[in-house]
């Protein structure tokens, strides 16, 4: 099979389903002619015309209302905060707006929006580099895609643009990168299934965005140490498939939790917590470990960043130390 | 202006609405039947009749946490308003709103905001959306002075009118944000003056004349729907009661209502329509009667409705299936 870039996977899912849906149209800053600061939306202004590759004035908050209104509306906008930090500029929108429609108004309207916004340390000091997935993860009334490879960017962006709520889109900046297999036929991702990308039975990572291939080499080392893990991507945070998460930890006795943002209040936490509510309990032999960024900003120095960002070593390091 | 006696009346009528629903609510709000707290569009009611009249049945609107007026002048069901108010699962919003959040699909309303220009951002989206599907529609945004201190006001009439959207931005100045002055809150008089700065036309306008709203808003309106872009109309107004339930006005004096309130909105649109023998006061009292029958049938409906079920609560979270426990 073709591979492609979790950049490419991202553009492609956009074409195709501007392409499907004539509704469908992008809005952020520096999207048409320059591309994307990131490159993700290349190409698309010379196809799709400045109608609906729209460029915006510097306004999150403007942004994000444009999409909630035009949602409302029977567009289906998809709109790019150029870094994820910036949700915080447009959270009103977000969060008392865009995430209540449908409760508040009693069901009467929805919105139908997706924002997509690049998360993750990636030498830019501390508000070019969060994950702030839980603030989102937080809000009824969104739901929250975190994938990780190029296949599950694309599959997943299709059907974040065709789902009928609002949908916060997450990529890592360093999955733009990342090559993977991507078939050429037109396919779709489930919400609410969560992926196995390595099988094993001693224990069960569960990473996030791209933690995963970070996992993922982490297993390969630990395997030659004979230990078999299995890495779990989740996918959507919400929702999130609790029962592939319960059976996986079930089976292996013991979980551990991969995460990128910070500890404190992080998604590892409810995850850790919904564990343990679960029949999974009872088959726990070990600790639950979260392995996450610190409680700090995300510093700049690549020696102190790199302090931040959960490294494979410090991945097999805590899985040992359960295993102890 | 050559309106039909027909439509003129009709916009009486729509006042003498907002004003018995709005005293309606004042009461069961200090009876304790509705819950919480409501703002009241007492005093302002020239500004959404007259500027929701001066737009088509096919326009929208976008209001604000004082909106009960916009939701009337656009012609909601009151029953289904009062019961919203009243927490009752056959409110506007199935109970799950209330006054900040009444909304009404079926005339285009996109719904009140409880946050202070929240609502602004929404109808250049709608306008962008309007734009795009080329259907000719436009949008009737309209907030307070307060609002037009936030941040997303500044983004969001600065985007409309950068893509010439069709949405006239209806500032309705009244006075005060919650206690603060418009002295204390802006540096200009005129708050339209801002208009300028985003090279759009704006007009300041005495939001308590029917007539001259109704003029000004039709010319934005029309300038709106051919391609024209957007406008900026302070209505300057003042609102009778005070904030909401719980505002003492210590801020202000007796002798500045008094001043307004000889400045009554629907008093003068009587005279009005007195001199031109429209209205006599047989006339005045059968529309008063007739109104007060239909506010008192929407409480009886409010009264007689059922709350929602506990159940409820986990209804509408998402369009499609359930939230997670």
């Amino acid at each position: 099979m073709r591979e492609i870039t979790g950049r490419q996977a991202v553009n492609e899912a956009l074409r195709e389903e501007m392409e499907r849906d004539e509704n469908v149209f992008l809005i952020g800053e520096d999207i048409g002619i320059y591309g994307g600061a990131f490159g993700v939306t290349n190409g698309l202004l010379d196809k799709f015309g400045e109608k609906r590759v729209r460029d915006t004035p510097i306004s999150e908050a403007g942004i994000a209302g444009a999409a909630v209104g035009a949602s409302l509306m029977g567009m289906r906008p998809v709109a790019e905060m150029m870094f994820m930090d910036f949700i915080t500029i447009a959270s009103d929108q977000i969060i008392n707006q865009g995430a209540k429609i449908h409760y508040m108004f009693g069901g009467q309207m929805n919105a139908p929006f997706v924002l997509r916004m690049p998360a993750g340390a990636a030498a830019a000091g501390a508000q070019h580099t969060q994950s702030l997935e839980a603030l989102l993860y937080h809000i009824p009334g969104l739901k929250v895609v975190m994938p990780s490879t190029p296949y599950d960017l694309k599959g997943l962006l299709k059907t974040s643009i065709r789902d009928d709520n609002p949908v916060m889109f997450i990529e890592h900046k360093k999955g733009y990168g990342e090559k993977g297999e991507v078939p050429e036929e037109e396919y779709t991702i489930p919400f609410g299934q969560a992926d196995i990308k390595r099988e094993g039975e001693d224990l069960t990572i569960i990473a996030t965005s791209h933690m995963v291939f970070k996992a993922l080499k982490a297993a390969e080392e630990l395997a030659k140490q004979g230990i078999d893990a299995e890495v779990l991507d989740p996918r959507t945070l919400v929702p999130l498939d609790m029962e592939s998460i319960v059976k996986s930890v079930s089976k292996t006795g013991r979980a551990v939790v991969v995460h990128e943002a910070h500890r404190r209040g992080g998604i590892g936490g409810d995850i850790v917590a919904r564990i343990v509510d679960s029949e999974a309990f009872y088959y726990l032999e070990t600790p639950i470990k979260r392995i996450t960024g610190p409680n700090t900003p995300v510093p700049f120095s690549p020696v102190l960043e790199s302090e931040f960002i959960p490294s494979e070593e410090k991945i097999i390091k805590g899985v040992l130390d359960i295993l102890d | 202006m050559e309106l039909s006696e027909e439509k003129l009346l009709k916009m009486y009528q729509d006042m003498i609405e907002i004003r018995e629903f709005e005293r309606k609510v004042d009461y069961f709000i200090s009876h304790g039947d509705i819950t919480g707290t409501t703002h009241l569009y007492i005093g302002e009611e020239a500004i959404a009749v007259g500027a929701i009249n001066a737009a088509e049945e096919k326009d929208y609107i976008s209001s604000t946490h004082r909106g009960h007026g916009h939701s009337i002048a656009k012609g909601v069901n009151i029953k289904e308003m009062m019961a919203e108010l009243f927490g009752k699962t056959t409110g506007s919003c199935k109970g799950k709103g209330g006054s900040l959040h009444i909304v009404d699909s079926d005339t285009n309303n996109l719904g009140a905001n409880g946050i202070v220009g929240g609502g602004i951002p929404i109808a250049v989206g709608a306008a962008l959306a309007a734009k795009m599907q080329e259907n000719g529609e436009v949008i009737l945004c309209f907030f307070s002075d307060g609002a037009m201190n936030q941040g997303a006001f500044h983004e969001a009439v600065n985007m409309a009118s950068v893509w010439d959207l069709p949405v006239v931005f209806i500032c309705e100045n009244n006075q005060y944000g919650m206690s603060t002055s418009v002295e204390k809150a802006f540096n200009i008089q005129d708050l339209s003056a801002r208009a300028k700065a985003y090279n759009i036309p704006g007009v300041k306008i005495d939001g308590n004349k029917i007539m001259e709203v109704y003029e000004v808003v039709q010319e934005a309106v029309e300038r709106a729907r051919q391609d024209g872009g957007p406008s900026l109309i302070v209505a300057e107004t003042y609102r009778w009661k005070g904030h909401s339930k719980s505002d003492a006005k210590v801020y202000r004096t007796k002798e500045e209502e008094k001043a307004w309130k000889e400045r009554d909105p629907i008093a003068q649109f009587e005279e009005e329509l007195k001199a031109q023998g429209i209205l006599d006061e047989q006339k005045i009292e059968d529309i008063r009667e007739e109104i007060d029958e239909k506010v008192e049938a929407a409480v009886k409906f409010a009264q007689e409705s059922p709350f929602p079920d506990k159940e409820d609560i986990y209804d509408d979270v998402y369009v499609d299936g359930e939230v997670e426990l």
